[in-house]
């Protein structure tokens, strides 16, 4: 098939950007969105231009660095699919198809539709972990934890930490991916201790990165590649409160 | 070259409990004063980076990803083994260790491997204490499941994300101490070079992916823990930005490399569709219980699946091994359908797939039974090809996906260069010429969490070392060599991208020293390879500036030590003219296509040391002795 992509192009941090629009033949069903892109920069760099940069990596939908809205969907709109595990099947034939990085004050663009999400990974250095040491923990059968609470923790660790959660979000809000965190220890004995820092901490710092407030829309979910649920951010929130309130 | 192992002396039970008496300790009021470079936030980086600055060392890290978090760990599935004997089953330490060794072929150190069983269980425990949410049984305590090579259930799992599971657990350790300040954390930062000083490893030269600026960074010891180099085949299940550059950069200061030619094929992974085609998805090998491997009896036969009657289907492995089936070894069923393609009968575009049915066992169950067992399987399968596998069968071909071989270690994970230790897939140690499934895990985080704190304080403890900074001459000399290297690629002014030199030297790789090798072909990859290298140096075509976010030049640098690799690779398979675990010579089979292994000839590792550009390399052995196992022919009929 042959499509028309519009794709947004911006050599630094520093200097606007723009889309650009291309022309491309011979677009096989088969291909995945990504490799799509590849063919495109192939074809880029032997022309002597610079090809489209984006973040990837795996290709199999785990390690969350694809991160492209394509036509204003975060990971494009097929539900639970990212980027990289999308299809050039759920295309057709001159379709127009526009291609940008997320979108967010808390993720400067470094180029074209490749983004700094390190402010994630500063929330996680806030409190997304239980604060033991190597060495010296009990025998992990010591613990018995209900099924039913180990599989809603597991449920929550899913995510990706992608950040299409925060693309999607009207006001830029991280709430989902906070909530992942927090919910999976929420769920788990070993994430009692902490409990109550761990969300003030990891609340405050999702605050300082400039990330928006949850105004309950849940655009987050739906974008959600791994479908965390929207309960999460309920739960968190009691937790917050409750974590105010009492210290 | 001097091959210490540095073995303990003393019965396998007890060395290292007495290794880890005898190493000397560092004060704990001195460990501040050390520091220590970790390349690589993968399982093993990860765990030991948390793990050293725990123990108060300074730490600095680096990752070429993003996030710490999107090391390629990430990305397995299936789960990770541990002799806890949970389930009551007979498992033991002697029992992982044993089944390790004679999975590997007979090819990998004993007393390492005994010791990745001991420290197996500690990892567990360390895991659950972090909140990783392993899969439970409703009575509320830890589940198990069976994996290939092995007669108990030792493998714990996390749904089909044990690997992001393990690693976000590291990786939340590492933030933690991120936070506390104790260890700098570079992101999209590439390591390029090793520096030695003095015959010992004090810092590295790395590229920042985003600015393109080339630095130095010093320390007292560094730990390379980059990952595996299966993407030397281009297209492997490993993902897109795994290379061999740390590993190869590392050989050619002094670092020696072994066993190189030891990589492994998945059976089951979904096949290319065309030659677009980027990565190779892999697909759990359990799909081997209920569904049966047929390819057209007719060669060119372009009929659907459906469309070819029962008498005109192969079920070859059926027919070559009547009493295993489609659950024969990994090695043998790849190979199997890899001759059947070779033949004209292969399906699916391009030829090069088989057919794994799931139609009787569908008949036979009801699909409620089936979408029970493999449901996310088929789903992922149908998300990739658009087909239905409960209406047509699937199509699986074989892929590369891990690499066996590495950097040479002793028995304190430290290389041929002083201080330069090495952790996880790049290193060569524990699982011989195959690895079991869900042991390369517990490798790696053996190493992280459980050696690698112990060993190093032992090297600092036991060596007067003086500070170097990075103002040191051997600094600038390096940093220079790396510029002139990523001039050298952004001048070339040629006419072909990085990645079509990256496709054809992966085909030739693929072709010449896959899954079946023979002298014939392995020499003439090593005629192929050294014409392709110089083409590229000449030919190659890059875009951007090197002061900036380039994605081309990355790629073209990775490329460039794949090419150099690729050689010692294809040298190592020709110098082994036994098959052994991975490593499959056609001139050594048993009748029934079993692998035959030569242990008077090669009872050893091979140990390749750079002599220099242009020059061969020297072939060490480290020789093997089997003290505990008494080796045998490695059969699981
Ligand atoms: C699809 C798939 C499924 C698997 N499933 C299983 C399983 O179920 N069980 C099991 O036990 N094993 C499994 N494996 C194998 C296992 O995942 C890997 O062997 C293991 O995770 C490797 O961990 P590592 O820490 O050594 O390296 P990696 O996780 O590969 O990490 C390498 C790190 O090094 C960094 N790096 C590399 N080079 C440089 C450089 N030059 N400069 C800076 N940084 C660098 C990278 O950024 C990364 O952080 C699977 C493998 C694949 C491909
Ligand atoms: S590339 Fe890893 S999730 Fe898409």
């Amino acid at each position: 098939m042959k499509l028309t992509l519009r794709i947004w192009r911006q050599k630094n941090p520093r200097e606007r950007g723009a889309f650009v629009t291309f022309p491309l033949a011979d677009v096989s069903e088969h291909m995945s969105f990504l490799e799509m892109l590849d063919v495109l920069n192939e074809s880029l760099i032997d022309k002597g231009q610079e090809p489209v940069a984006f973040d990837h990596d795996c290709r199999e939908g785990i390690c969350g660095a694809c991160s492209l809205m394509i036509n204003g969907y975060p990971h494009g709109p097929l539900p639970a699919t990212t980027t990289c595990q999308l299809h050039m099947r759920h295309f057709k034939d001159g379709d127009v198809i526009t291609v940008e990085p997320w979108r967010a004050r808390a993720f400067p663009v470094l180029k074209d539709c490749v983004t700094d999400r390190s402010a994630l990974d500063r929330i996680m250095q806030a409190g997304g972990f239980v604060s033991v040491r190597t060495g010296g923990t009990p025998d992990a059968n010591a613990l018995p934890i209900r099924k039913k609470e180990a599989d809603l923790s597991m449920d929550a660790a899913a995510c990706i930490g992608c950040g299409a959660c925060v693309a999607a979000c009207k006001n830029a809000s991280a709430m989902l991916f906070v909530a992942a965190k927090v919910g999976q220890f929420a769920h788990l004995p070993q994430g009692q201790a902490e409990r109550k820092e761990r969300v003030r901490r990891m609340t405050g710092q999702m605050d300082k990165e400039g990330f928006g407030n949850c105004t309950n829309t849940y655009d987050c979910e739906g974008a959600c590649p791994k479908q965390i649920n929207r309960r999460f951010i309920a739960e968190m929130n009691r937790d917050f409160i409750c974590a105010e309130l009492t210290e | 070259m001097n091959l210490d192992a540095k073995i303990p002396s003393g019965p396998i039970q007890e060395k290292w409990d007495k290794h880890r008496f005898e190493m000397k300790l560092v004060n704990p009021a001195n460990k501040r004063k050390f520091d220590v470079i970790v390349v690589g936030t993968g399982l093993a980086g990860a765990s030991a980076a948390a793990s050293l600055a725990e123990l108060g060392y300074n730490v600095e890290a680096f990752c070429f990803n993003d996030s710490a978090r999107r090391a390629h760990s990430i990305a397995a599935q299936g789960g990770i083994n541990a002799a806890k004997n949970y389930p009551n089953d007979g498992d033991s330490i002697e029992r992982l260790f044993y089944d390790t060794v004679k999975g590997g072929d007979f090819r990998a150190r004993e007393a390492n491997v005994y010791r990745l069983a001991q420290v197996s269980s500690a990892i567990i425990d360390q895991c659950v204490a972090q909140g990783v949410p392993f899969a439970r049984e409703y009575g509320g305590l830890l589940d198990n499941r069976s994996f290939g090579g092995a007669q108990v259930s030792r493998t714990f799992y996390a749904r089909g994300q044990t690997g992001q599971q393990l690693l976000l657990g590291a990786y939340g350790a590492l933030m933690r101490q991120v936070g506390l300040g104790t260890v700098k954390m570079h992101v999209r930062t590439e390591m390029l070079d090793v520096v030695v000083v003095d015959g010992r490893a004090r810092g590295i030269v790395v590229r920042d992916l985003t600015t393109g600026e080339i630095r130095s960074h010093a320390a007292d010891a560094v730990v390379l823990a980059t990952g595996g180099y299966a993407n030397v085949f281009y297209l492997s299940t490993n993902a897109k930005a795994c290379n061999v550059t740390a590993g190869e950069r590392a050989y050619k200061r002094g670092a020696a490399f072994a066993n190189p030619c030891f990589t492994p094929i998945h059976p089951t992974c979904i096949p290319r569709s065309g030659d677009y085609q980027s990565k190779l998805t892999l697909m759990s090998e359990s799909l081997r219980n209920d569904g049966r491997g047929w390819v057209p009896k007719i060669r060119g036969d372009r009929r659907s699946p459906a469309q070819i009657p029962e008498s005109e289907r192969d079920y070859y492995l059926e027919r070559k091994y009547p009493s295993y089936g489609n659950l024969a070894p990994r090695d043998i069923s790849s190979r199997a359908a890899k001759e059947a393609c070779d033949d004209g009968r292969g399906v699916g575009p391009g030829g090069y797939g088989v057919y794994l049915d799931f139609a009787d066992a569908i008949g036979r169950l009801g699909q409620n039974v089936i979408a029970e067992r493999y449901g996310n399987l088929f789903e992922m399968y149908e998300r990739i090809t658009g087909e239905n596998p409960y209406q047509v069968p699937m199509r699986i071909y074989p892929a590369p996906h891990y690499a066996m071989g590495g950097l040479w270690v002793d028995y304190n994970l430290m290389s041929t260069i002083e201080g330069l230790h090495v952790l996880g897939e790049a290193n060569f140690s524990d699982h011989g010429a195959n690895r079991l499934g869900a042991s390369a895990l517990m490798q790696g985080l053996a190493d992280g969490y459980f050696i690698i704190p112990y060993t190093i304080g032992h090297y600092f403890a036991s060596n007067k070392l003086g500070k170097v900074k990075t103002d040191h001459a051997e600094f600038k000399r390096v940093e220079a060599e790396v510029r002139e290297r990523i001039k050298r690629l952004t001048t070339a002014n040629g006419k072909r991208t990085p990645d079509s030199f990256h496709r054809e030297l992966g085909k030739i790789v693929w072709e010449k020293c896959g899954m079946a090798r023979n002298e014939k072909g392995l020499k003439e990859a090593l005629q192929q390879i050294p014409a392709l290298r110089e083409e590229f140096w000449k030919n190659l075509k890059l875009t951007g500036h090197s002061d900036d976010y380039n994605a081309v030049l990355e790629h073209a640098g990775r490329v460039a030590d794949f090419l150099e690799f690729a050689e010692l690779l294809c040298l190592d398979a020709l110098m082994r003219t036994e098959s052994c675990g991975g490593h499959f010579r056609e001139e050594s089979q048993m009748a029934d296509g079993e692998a035959k292994r030569d242990d008077a000839g090669f009872s050893h590792a091979t140990v390749w040391e750079y002599a220099g550009a242009d020059k061969a390399p020297l072939l060490n052995k480290e020789p093997l002795t089997f003290e505990t196992v008494k080796l045998a022919v490695r059969s699981y009929k």
